[in-house]
């Protein structure tokens, strides 16, 4: 671990104890949406488009409606129309009329998947059954499945009345849903101070999060009006703001109660079954429970875009960029809203570059709608740039981590978006990896069985949020406290938020015992994501700690007859300032709560700020099979400021699973599409993404370079190092082959061919 | 006096303006000291009381978390940025 600040040592912070939650997921008793079983609770099921680009021209429910257990049958039309505005949910803008469309068409399918009706019954099997008697009559219209289609004139439109805008102008008949531009300096006049420029354009397909746990959601319309959901989300309190406007009920009216989570990453913020099962609770009068198969998680969730993307860099002789432009065209999927915003504030995020121009394009597809994926947008942007970067470090003959040294962003320097970043750790973070045993052990350049080895390195940014939390803690009698948060656990912020309480209170993580509460039971609280978590509930946390220790204060004041202001608290000890013989321990004193005037309980509420934003690089040696084209990552090493590491193993578990998906990303994971927008590989046995027999072990080198904001400095930790992957894997291939591969994946097939153009026997 | 940037898709608002400095002590007194120069790009940012929706205001470097109501130095600098979504 690097550590570059270190304002103070703490007791639990860094410390590694077990996590709570971790026996009961471990022995499967953890409540899960799929085991949630209610009094009376009946199953969903929906029918979903076999195409791509359909118009509805009629459906038949009435056989589903004769069908055996069958109690509730909804379409398009029992859905109550959304109004078309936008809302904030969490980090992201949702346009209701399209969040609504997306969960059942009404008059037009514009995805494979596309739920048109749903059914309730009394068994799951009698749902599904049900569910297939529904018939469609479809006009079938031709999809649009690539940016460059979409783009073409005379494309089709996936909407005929969406407005696109761009650079601010309102356009019509387009699949561009926007196109926007950050811009500074002079390019020109910086390509012409260069010694070096390369151009490329770079090929990506969609890609999923990839989580275990299905889409789920039960929902219990009650008599009184009110609704209960419990669910899969990272995020209960934007379930309820997002339903609420599509059902077209108070909020106030919904309970959501967040079930455990197996994985996110981004794809469940987003709302995809809550408001059916509710409507079908509706009619049916009972509890109704819909569970996703993996197709239709594949289908008809939210992965990442898929897109193309151009970069040209130029450099000086000294090795200073003197110049940069990024056009970014990314699928947003069916409906508007991909990340292509922050990866065009990503894409240059790590360099200095005076003169810059990026250049977005949010592009309507006829695919799933794209949601959040860890570091949403930046990893696409990042693959290009840092595969450019490579090529000019090897045209000007410079160490790859040098030339990221000389150029690499630090405290003052403006984004090309426009900011200027506060203390950051970017170089700190390269540096420790250029430190590492690994990079200065030179690699062996030839495997087994003449086997091409290569290694690559890569940087990534991203923003790390900060957002609304609230945490409450209750004291109990036996001097140990129940903390009470609404951000759901996805990667052990029960412990790194309960360690930061305890850290206050001068207990043990193990004497903090934290719960995930429904909607009603903590203040509003942002979704687990954008790696805010552990800063923001965390600092919450801190605050309520704070809160306990100070009316802790007044009840030792009570036992000593003395005012608050005359006790002190240090390492779990309340004392006098006036009178050494008085101390009481907090567990002490906790068991006299009641005799100094009853129950203690405190809150903590922010609005953090962000933390400056995460840096990390990557370093990864990869070998490969010149008869096959299969790539093997032989060797791995990330480094990353992350300001504080709370819980260092889940610093490094975040770290290593980060790298994980990228690796995937960049070597096998792909939507396989039929020229009919059908994805032909939607299960895990064709959907490959990596597993522990895959990989070597991941080194994780955590870099602390303390968050200003943050009482202990923490900066985020879970999406930056998915950024840089997909990169260095790239940069190591080329390293390796001698080929510059710009498309992603580079699965065996496209190294093959790679090695094969070089040996001149591409055909 | 605190410096409003202008994105690129605005510009058209405020006669090609990339920046216009302006006095205020928060968001919300620059941003009408922006509307009496250029009128028509306060609803290109501002919807009601608040930062419109898709919209984010960066102040120093950092989100605004108190929208409107952000205060301002005379050397603040302010973005109008896309939010970020996260995952």
């Amino acid at each position: 671990m690097t550590i570059i600040e270190q304002p103070k040592e703490y007791k639990v912070i860094g410390t590694r104890p077990i996590r709570h939650d971790g026996l009961d997921k471990v022995i499967g008793k953890a409540q899960y949406g799929a085991d949630l079983k209610l009094p009376g609770m009946i199953w969903g099921a929906l029918t979903r488009s076999p195409y791509a680009h359909a118009r509805i021209k009629r459906i038949d429910t009435s056989k589903a409606e004769q069908a055996p257990g069958v109690m509730a049958v909804i379409t398009g039309a029992d859905m109550p129309v959304a109004e078309a505005i936008e809302i904030e949910t969490g980090e992201e803008v949702t346009n209701l009329a399209h969040a609504s469309d997306k969960l059942m068409a009404r008059d037009k399918v514009v995805y494979k998947g596309h739920p048109v009706a749903a059914v309730a019954a009394a068994d799951q099997n009698a749902a599904i059954e049900a569910a297939r008697l529904i018939e469609v009559e479809y006009e079938v219209l031709q999809p649009v499945l690539t940016v460059d289609e979409a783009m073409a004139s005379g494309a089709p439109l996936v909407h005929e009345d969406y407005a696109g805008k761009d650079l601010g102008e309102e356009t019509r008949n387009t699949n561009v849903a926007d196109h926007f531009r950050h811009e500074t300096g002079d390019t020109a006049a910086g390509f012409a101070q260069a010694a070096v420029v390369v151009e490329r354009e770079f090929e990506l397909t969609m890609v999923h999060q990839g989580y275990i746990e299905p889409h789920n959601a039960t929902a219990l319309w009650k008599s009184d009006g009110k609704i209960e959901i419990w669910t899969s989300t990272q995020g209960a309190f934007g379930v309820r703001s997002s339903v609420a406007p599509i059902l077209r009920v108070p909020e106030t009216d919904i309970r959501v109660t967040p079930l455990e989570i197996g994985g996110g990453f981004g794809g469940k913020i987003p709302i995809y079954l809550e408001p059916v099962c509710a409507v079908l609770s509706k009619k049916a009068g009972r509890p109704v429970k819909v569970v996703m198969d993996r197709k239709s998680v594949f289908e008809a969730t939210g992965p990442t875009p898929g897109g193309r993307i151009r970069v040209k860099m130029g450099a000086n002789d000294k090795g200073d960029i003197t110049a940069a432009e990024v056009d970014l065209y990314y699928e947003a999927g069916a409906y508007p809203g991909s990340p292509v915003g922050a990866g065009a504030m990503c894409a240059l995020a790590c360099y200095r570059v005076a003169n810059a121009r990026v250049d977005g394009y949010d592009i309507l597809v006829n695919k799933p709608k794209t949601a959040a994926y860890r570091a949403p947008g930046a990893t696409q942007a990042a693959y290009a740039v840092e595969s450019v970067v490579d090529e000019i470090c090897q045209a000007l003959g410079m160490d790859p981590l040098d030339f990221r040294l000389h150029n690499a962003t630090r405290e003052g320097d403006r984004r090309a978006d426009g900011p200027v970043y506060p203390r950051i750790g970017n170089l700190e973070q390269l540096q420790a990896l250029k430190d590492s045993e690994h990079y200065r052990t030179p690699l062996e350049r030839e495997g087994a069985d003449g086997r091409l080895r290569g290694r690559g390195v890569a940087n990534g940014f991203w923003f790390n949020g900060g957002m609304q939390s609230c945490v409450t803690i209750n004291v109990n009698s036996d001097g140990e406290v129940g903390l009470v948060e609404g951000s759901v656990d996805i990667g052990g912020t029960r412990a790194s938020i309960a360690m930061q309480a305890a850290e206050v209170l001068g207990l043990r993580a193990e004497e903090v015992h934290p719960v995930v509460v429904d909607t009603d039971s903590v203040g509003y609280t942002d979704m687990t994501g954008g790696s805010r978590t552990t800063n923001a509930t965390g600092y919450a946390a801190y605050l309520a700690a704070q809160n306990v220790i100070a009316g802790m204060k007044e009840r030792a004041a009570i036992l000593w007859e003395s005012n608050a202001d005359d006790v002190e608290f240090e390492d779990g000890v309340f004392s006098s300032k006036h009178d050494s013989e008085l101390k009481v321990t907090f567990k002490e004193l906790a068991a006299k709560l009641t005799e100094t005037g009853g129950p203690l309980a405190a809150s903590g509420s922010i609005r953090q700020r962000g933390s400056g934003g995460g840096f990390g690089s990557h370093l990864v040696d990869v070998e490969i099979d010149p008869e096959t084209g299969k790539v093997d990552v032989i060797r791995y090493t990330a480094a990353q400021d992350v300001g504080k590491a709370i819980h260092p193993s889940y610093v490094e578990g975040q770290i290593q699973g980060g790298a994980t998906q990228g690796i995937g990303w960049a070597l096998n994971e792909e939507y396989f599409w039929s020229d009919q927008g059908v994805m032909e590989n939607s299960t895990f046995l064709d959907y490959r993404m990596p597993t522990a027999l895959d990989l070597p072990m991941i080194d994780a080198i955590i870099v602390e370079v303390p968050n200003p904001t943050h009482p202990f400095g923490v900066r985020g930790v879970g999406e930056t190092p998915i950024v840089a992957p997909v990169g260095a894997v790239a940069n190591a291939i080329h390293d390796a082959v001698g080929v510059r591969l710009t498309q992603a994946p580079m699965k065996p097939q496209r190294v093959l061919a790679a090695i094969k153009e070089k040996n001149g026997n591409g055909a | 006096m605190p410096t409003l940037f202008i994105p690129i898709h605005m510009r058209r608002f405020t006669g090609g303006a990339e920046r216009v400095e302006v006095e205020g002590a928060t968001l919300r007194h620059a941003l009408n000291q922006l509307a009496e120069r250029h009128p028509a790009v306060m609803d290109e940012i501002v919807q009601g009381d608040r930062i419109r929706p898709g919209l984010a205001a960066v102040v120093d470097g950092e989100q605004t978390v108190e929208g409107l109501r952000a205060p301002l130095k005379p050397a603040s600098e302010v973005h109008f940025l896309r939010p970020i979504s996260g995952g």
